[in-house]
């Protein structure tokens, strides 16, 4: 029993030569920036699909994100890596987008509620290699139809946390919530994608979520 | 520890967060508690199942308009 490492690895997003055409697009290289709108478009499309749930929220907030990328482009202090940056400005414009839309609904900074009962009810064996039992589409279809019931703070939190790999501090600055806010939506949000899994999952079962937010 | 309160660590504990010494406190109990131990791998799993499977399509006219605003700009830019 052990989890010395983190779970991920660091990530395998960036290649090496990015520092270059980011310096090359700072001097004016068109061609440069273009490689980089190339190279980032499919992951950041991901990242606002996934805080917006919305194609059309989406597609403004990653053209909104590339543009402004580009006006800051000579702030860029290349301390950080110019895809991490880029993630900042996308994760900020899909959630402006969010906000606007659903003002009503679990804004970020709401607190959570039940705290003291963590123990998942249901505790299914998933059996051997559950991913291997659906075809890539049909996973893909899970994966949607379950990331689209998370509410909205949990779900933006295990986005920039787990798939795009932010640290707690950078999720937290973004968010404009405290660390051990992060910390706790993201517990809630993985024990909340793990129970709606399991309902697909579990041998035999091939579960049927309900509409609304969980 | 009880169960619960290994359920409120156990997102640092797959992050490697924790101290050595509530580290050492979890993976004591995981030993003796098959249901926590199943929890913490599904976990675990669908966080890699997450990361490696969501496939999210960039639509091929999303993506032409998105090269096209950034050309417009560039070409304003110059």
């Amino acid at each position: 029993m052990s989890a010395s490492n983190p779970h991920r690895l660091p990530s395998k997003i960036v290649k090496d030569d990015e520092h270059l055409l980011v310096r090359a697009a700072k001097r004016g290289d068109t061609q440069a920036f273009e490689e980089l709108v190339s190279r980032y478009e499919q992951k950041i499309f991901r990242l606002t699909m996934n805080i917006t749930r919305n194609k059309e929220d989406a597609e403004d907030a990653m053209q909104d994100a590339f543009m402004k990328a580009y006006t800051h482009l000579k702030d860029f202090g290349e301390e950080s890596r110019f895809y991490t940056w880029l993630v900042r400005i996308a994760a900020n414009e899909a959630l402006m987008r969010l906000r606007k839309r659903r003002p009503n609904q679990v804004p970020l900074d709401q607190p959570i509620e039940g705290e003291d009962d963590l123990m998942p009810r249901e505790i299914e064996d998933w059996g051997p290699s559950p991913e291997q039992r659906y075809a890539q589409n049909e996973m893909g279809g899970i994966l949607n139809k379950v990331i689209d019931q998370l509410r909205p703070d949990f779900r933006t939190v295990f986005v920039l946390r787990d798939i795009e790999e932010l640290s707690t501090e950078e999720t937290a600055k973004i968010l404009g919530i405290s660390v051990p806010a992060v910390k706790t939506r993201l517990l809630r949000a993985r024990l909340k994608l793990r129970e709606m899994l399991g309902q697909y999952f579990q041998q035999g079962g091939q579960g049927e979520l309900q509409p609304g937010h969980a | 520890m009880n169960c619960n309160q290994v359920m409120r660590e156990i997102s640092e504990y797959l992050d490697g967060e924790l101290t050595p010494d509530m580290k050492r406190q979890i993976e004591r109990h995981l030993e003796g508690c098959g249901h926590c131990r199943t929890v913490l791998d599904q976990v675990r799993m669908t966080i890699d199942i997450f990361c490696d499977q969501q496939k999210v399509e960039l639509p091929q006219d999303i993506s032409a308009r998105l090269h096209q605003a950034v050309k417009r700009r560039l070409s304003a830019q110059r």
